[in-house]
């Protein structure tokens, strides 16, 4: 944490960094995002295992980058969030700078984007343990028992996408379901409505999310809609042999066409 | 208790709490008396859906092309529903939603769905750091809003409060449920004040430009679920929807937190950046509808702050407002 305090206060006062996306304790006890833009007052700043938000998501937020050049704290997911907004042409590398946080904690120094790329490409990209083991119980239900699970789920839905405006990777101004000519999805929160909006955001993601779960976090009444776009990370890197995030040159496997491409989920 | 609960589902839906597996309180309509909860702290979504469904039809039409017409909603078959255990903001909010929905035209839905409401109260025995009804004027055993209320005794039973008329009449329906109170200890929660909410509105004539506002939610990122797990927000959205010539007009939840709820069809949105809808939310339940409505737009339920995904705290920054 002291490291991280040093790091954070030597970019501002440096005028490296306008403003450092981090952690801090809430009133409340909860860690939160915080935004540093007086260096005196990056002592607030934590990390802990609390600190597990995609703060990445702010990183194409208006108000945010009214700043200028920014400095965030970044876990793994943060990291490949980043690559997938560089590769998106959401978020340009000199506007950025990385404070990466290692698995056990530690402060890395990232000269610049590519270092940071040879990090990533040494981690374990694959889904979070806790998360395989929920999908392999899933995976053991039949079509039908898959079915009955999600429409149950689905029906706590109540449509304030918050799952969306938490996930980096939905950083659309105009979601598909804000369309209304024509109407893509029924903007009501039905059982159809609920249904075609979670096949919509998760066919959306497939091949670009990257693990992080902040969507199910962010889910007011605790629908693992992140295990959707989890499973779809399984099956990028079953037919296609990639993970999202692990490059700033890559374009997702669903918008790329490779004459070698597997086809056999086309019916 | 049971019996009182048989007796009121016999010719009513009857909408009461019960927990989940995964902990989560909601509302249900009629659950076993055995899975109805008592000591629940709070439902994740508040009971407004009762009297504010999330989505509510207005009316069907046909439009081919030798015919359009239009058929109404019978009001008459909307059902009697009896609420049952909801806590006092909860009761208390229906106050708030009437001052918005009856404000100057009465909206029919609302007012036939209150109508046909009867409502069971449940005086709170827990709290937790969220709740702050005692800032707006409420208190965990206030009567407003329920016929009758209930409130935990120390022996287990519970103390029954009759408030209205159609309280009334359910002690009259079944007098043999009831016995009288032998003065046995209550208990009710206690709830530490936060702020004055008087102080609150006043500061708030003049802070709206006040840098507050862009500094205390710069990590908003502006969903729904602030606004949908709210007893009292009322906005709602109206869309038409049909499959060839036959359709519905609707209305469903909306909320300002959202980018495109201000947005004009020119293009220009008078709140284009997120603090611009925190102040909203915040001036609208504070300011501008004790002004307008004589009704605070907030009952301190708390749960916003507990839905947030990024802890917007609402009361924390109500203290901070008190005195800014
Ligand atoms: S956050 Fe949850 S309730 Fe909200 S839209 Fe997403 S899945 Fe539905
Ligand atoms: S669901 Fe699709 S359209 Fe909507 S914000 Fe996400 S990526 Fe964009
Ligand atoms: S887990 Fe959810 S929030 Fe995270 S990248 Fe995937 S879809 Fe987005
Ligand atoms: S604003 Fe928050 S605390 Fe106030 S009534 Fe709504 S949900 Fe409850
Ligand atoms: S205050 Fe929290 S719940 Fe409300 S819109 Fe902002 S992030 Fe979402």
């Amino acid at each position: 944490m002291h490291n991280l305090i040093l790091k954070a206060k030597e970019l501002l006062e440096n005028k490296i960094v306008s403003v450092i996306i981090g952690f801090e304790t809430g009133s409340s006890g909860k860690v939160r995002p915080v935004f540093i833009t007086d260096s005196n007052k990056a002592d607030s700043l934590i990390f802990d295992e609390r600190c597990i938000q995609n703060l990445a998501v702010y990183l194409t937020k208006k108000e945010v980058k009214q700043f200028g050049k920014m400095g965030i704290v970044a876990t793994l997911p943060i990291m490949r969030s980043i690559m997938v907004l560089i590769s998106e042409q959401q978020l340009s590398p000199e506007n950025v700078v990385v404070l990466g946080i290692s698995g056990d904690g530690e402060v890395l120094d990232f000269a610049d984007i590519t270092v940071m790329q040879h990090y990533i490409e040494k981690c374990e990209l694959g889904n979070p343990a806790k998360e395989q083991d929920m999908l392999a119980t899933l995976n053991r239900l039949n079509m039908q028992e898959k079915f009955e699970f999600w429409q149950k789920e689905f029906s706590k839905c109540i449509k304030c996408y918050a799952c969306r405006q938490s996930c980096p990777m939905c950083y659309c101004t105009r979601c598909a379901v804000e369309c209304n000519q024509p109407q893509w999805i029924p903007v009501q929160s039905n059982n159809l409505g609920n249904m075609e909006w979670h096949i919509l955001r998760a066919m959306h993601l497939a091949g670009r999310c990257i693990s992080c779960g902040e969507c199910g976090r962010a889910c007011p009444v605790g629908i693992p809609c992140h295990l959707l776009t989890m499973h779809l990370v399984d099956q990028a890197q079953s037919y296609f042999g990639v993970y999202a995030g692990i490059s700033d040159k890559m374009s997702s496997v669903l918008s790329t066409y490779a004459p070698n491409d597997k086809e056999s989920f086309i019916i | 208790m049971a019996k009182l609960y048989a007796k009121l589902s016999e010719d009513r839906k009857i909408y009461a709490p019960v927990e989940a597996s995964d902990k989560k309180v909601n509302y249900q309509y009629n659950p076993d008396f055995k899975d109805v909860t008592f000591d629940h702290l709070q439902s994740t979504l508040s009971v407004k859906n009762v009297v504010f469904p999330k989505v509510e039809n207005l009316f069907y039409f046909t439009n081919s092309k030798t015919e359009s017409s239009v058929t109404d909603i019978d009001l008459d078959k909307i059902p009697e529903v009896v609420l049952w255990g909801a806590h006092p903001c909860d009761t208390a909010a229906y106050d708030v939603l009437r001052s918005i929905f009856c404000w100057d035209i009465k909206d029919e839905f609302f007012a036939k769905r209150l109508e046909k409401l009867t409502v069971v109260g449940l005086a709170c025995s827990t709290s937790d750091a969220y709740c702050f009804c005692t800032s707006v004027g409420i208190s965990p055993d206030a009567v407003k809003g329920s016929d009758i209320l209930l409130l935990k005794l120390e022996n287990g039973d519970y103390k029954v409060s009759i408030i209205t008329e159609k309280g009334k009449a359910i002690l009259e329906q079944s007098p043999d449920l009831f016995e009288s109170y032998n003065n046995e200890a209550e208990i009710v929660a206690t709830v530490k004040q936060r702020f004055d909410y008087k102080q609150v509105t006043e500061h708030l004539k003049d802070s709206f430009e006040n840098p507050f506002w862009v500094n205390n939610s710069l990590r908003c990122v502006g969903c729904g679920a602030c606004a949908y797990v709210c007893p009292t927000c009322a906005c709602f959205d109206i869309q038409d929807e049909a499959q060839g010539s036959y359709g519905r007009r609707y209305r469903s939840w909306d909320s300002c937190g959202f980018g495109l709820f201000t947005l004009h069809t020119s293009g220009h949105n008078p709140r284009e950046v997120q603090s611009q809808r925190w102040r909203q939310r915040v001036m609208h339940k504070f300011s501008y509808m004790p002004e307008r409505n004589e009704s605070l737009g907030c009952v301190g339920c708390g749960r916003c702050s507990r839905a947030c995904p990024v802890d917007m705290n609402i009361a924390e920054q109500l203290e901070v407002l008190q005195s800014i």
